[in-house]
């Protein structure tokens, strides 16, 4: 499977922002998940963000932590979730974003191991800075999948440089103070955060968190290689199904460019 | 062993969302600032002496020390005023906070005791206060929640994960991400990313400068041992520091329900920090059952497992009737009545055996007024 790096770089170059929408494991149950990894592709998702519930969610709003809280209950765990993948036969291209405490708890070196095999293209840790993350980076780099690190609107320039030195796959960028699923207000401070980050780095830059409907999803596709959608395709998923949050994201493919 | 900045061996550290990475960094350096600035560390003396009452006096406990087999001194935390040794480290935040040019703070609070505390020191101060609690324990401890709100703060219902402590603190970092630009986040115990450990540790430190002074007066020799409750570790911490090159050996003491280094912890990251947890094998975060709010936390600060690893420190947990017990024995053998969470701390001492050498310096972190509600609703008194 090709890096998660090379197929942004690939829609770049075909013009395209790639659409990143993110679910959570095993909400409301496995089987869902599965329908949806097998659906958003056909709908027009370029990448599938996976999300590994935790108890203890700090950088999430309230819809995915209710969704976490739900996957949880139904008995999700790191093990399901990674069998499970390695037993799909088509999949999409994947980057899982997970606390660091399960995948600490799990082994890192296993874990990594493991998540290359189930065909995970990137990991995402949002508790995890660079600074502390120097076991993960070794593991991931090694094992070949790619590391994706944040940029959040409080990073200051001098610490981007950092950030995109950790990172191999694409820099996710926080488009706003709080946590998912938060109103973004003013998309411009966002754009020109995203030509900034640009002209610092050639990593890719996706952009994420609060990002809900189509048009914002178009305004920064023209600045960013990525759109990252979460809250919002989960409340699709809770209030209109599988087929609500499929039809969402084809309104999101759409509408970028 | 790692020497990282903010690490107790290998304990600790800055597990935070990037958008508070910056902010902390921030932080550090004005703490850095004050811990070494007269002007910032002279206001702070006054107002522990003057609003707060210390120093807080050293007392002999002759009852229990009969009862123990030894001598017994306790650290009256419980007079400081809000009733708890939690002021003294939210008046050093709060007055950092001013430093930091930011007008409002949050906290979250188990108890209440912290919440309070909190809530006294902004509105002494000037500022504006919001406290997370958990909706399980807004009921247990209703009358600081009154407190709280008369002194001007709000008190925002938890309503997420087992809505106790540890859902509070997530909602209240929830806050801080959203708002760090005007909004410092008053952590209540030695936990959360660096600075906080530290920072509250030093906060809390005086505790024990203060008996030590006390004790070498009146008995003309160090204590042997040193027994505090555990929650995050706050008071244990602030009692120990003083003695921590001196021969002299330290007991925590967990709740039963909360045992974290003296029962099923494991290490783990939550909260910013990497120390010891109760969590499940996938590491999920497990519910806790301690029968005082304060001590209702899965996890402990970086530096006591620090302490455990190295064997500084030992750590057990009591019962709830035990503690209970306790409770009952302080109040008709020496006239005080303890906050459940010190209880623990009575029931670890009243749980071992000492010599009539021995000289017991106990933490009588906060006073029982705020318990009788849940006392009489569990008739544990029976
Ligand atoms: C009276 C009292 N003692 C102890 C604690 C536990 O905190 P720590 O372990 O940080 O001292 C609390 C917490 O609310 C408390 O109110």
């Amino acid at each position: 499977m090709k890096g998660i790096t090379e197929r942004l770089r690939e829609l770049t170059q075909r013009g395209r922002c790639a659409v990143i929408p993110y679910i959570t494991a095993g909400y409301p149950d496995w089987d869902t998940t599965k329908a949806l990894l097998q659906r958003l592709p056909e709908a027009g998702a370029d990448i599938v963000e996976l999300g590994i519930p935790f108890s203890d969610p700090m950088a999430d709003g309230p819809v995915i932590q209710r969704a976490s809280e739900e996957a949880l209950k139904k008995g999700i765990n790191l093990e399901i979730i990674l069998k499970g993948l390695q037993e799909l036969t088509t999949k999409p291209s994947l980057v899982a974003m997970g606390y660091y405490n399960p995948i600490l708890r799990y082994g890192i070196e296993r874990f990594v191991e493991r998540a290359v095999s189930a065909g995970i293209g990137g990991l995402i840790v949002p508790d995890l800075p660079p600074e502390e993350g120097e076991e993960l980076i070794e593991a991931a780099n090694r094992h070949g999948v790619a590391t994706i690190f944040l940029i959040a609107p409080t990073t200051p320039r001098e610490r981007i440089p950092v950030i995109a030195e950790a990172t191999t796959g694409f820099i996710y960028l926080v488009s706003l103070k709080g946590v998912t699923g938060s109103d973004v207000g003013s998309l411009k401070p966002i754009l020109e955060r995203v030509d900034e980050i640009r002209s610092l780095t050639s990593l890719p830059v996706c952009v994420g968190f609060g990002i809900s409907t189509p048009e914002q999803a178009k305004i920064i596709s023209r600045h960013a290689q990525g759109v990252i959608i979460g809250s919002a395709v989960i409340k699709r998923l809770e209030e209109k199904g599988i087929e609500g949050a499929v039809r969402f994201i084809e309104e999101i493919s759409e509408a970028v460019v | 062993m790692s020497c990282k900045i903010g690490y107790f061996g290998e304990f600790g550290g800055r597990f935070v969302p990037e958008t508070l990475f910056a902010p902390l960094l921030e932080l550090e350096e004005a703490y850095r600032e004050v811990a070494s600035d007269e002007g910032f560390q002279k206001e702070l003396k006054e107002l522990l002496k003057s609003f707060v009452g210390r120093p807080t006096p050293l007392f002999y406990a002759e009852s229990l020390s009969q009862m123990a087999g030894c001598r017994v001194y306790l650290k009256r935390e419980d007079l400081c005023h809000t009733g708890s040794h939690k002021i003294n480290n939210t008046l050093g935040q709060v007055l950092l906070t001013k430093r930091l040019d930011k007008r409002r703070v949050i906290a979250e609070t188990g108890a209440g005791q912290h919440g309070v505390a909190t809530a006294t020191a902004a509105a002494l101060l000037g500022l504006e206060c919001e406290v997370y609690m958990g909706e399980e324990d807004m009921r247990r401890q209703a009358i600081n929640v009154v407190r709280m709100e008369l002194l001007g703060a709000r008190v925002i219902p938890v309503i997420s994960g087992s809505r106790t402590l540890k859902d509070a603190i997530n909602e209240a970092l929830r806050d801080w991400v959203a708002n760090v630009d005007t909004t410092h986040y008053v952590i209540g115990s030695v936990v959360g990313p660096h600075p906080f450990p530290t920072m509250v540790r030093d906060f809390q430190r005086v505790i024990g400068d203060e008996a030590k002074e006390q004790l070498l007066k009146v008995e003309g020799r160090l204590p042997t041992h040193c027994i505090a409750c555990v929650g995050g570790g706050s008071n244990a911490m602030g009692l120990f520091t003083a003695f921590r090159d001196d021969p002299c050996r330290f007991i925590g003491v967990e709740a039963k329900g909360a045992e974290t280094l003296s029962g099923n912890g494991e290490i783990g990251v939550l909260h910013g920090f990497k120390s010891y947890f109760l969590q499940d094998e996938w590491g999920q975060i497990t519910p806790t059952d301690a029968i005082a709010a304060g001590l209702d936390y899965p996890g402990v600060g970086p530096e006591h497992a620090f302490f455990k690893e190295t064997l500084r420190c030992t750590y057990r947990h009591v019962s709830p009737k035990e503690a209970v017990e306790a409770f009952r024995t302080l109040a008709k053998a020496e006239g005080i009545i303890p906050a459940l969470e010190s209880a623990h701390a009575v029931a670890g001492l009243l749980a071992e055996r000492w010599n009539e050498q021995d000289l017991v310096l106990v933490c009588l972190s906060g006073r029982g007024d705020k318990d009788l509600s849940e006392i009489i609703e569990k008739g544990v008194l029976q």
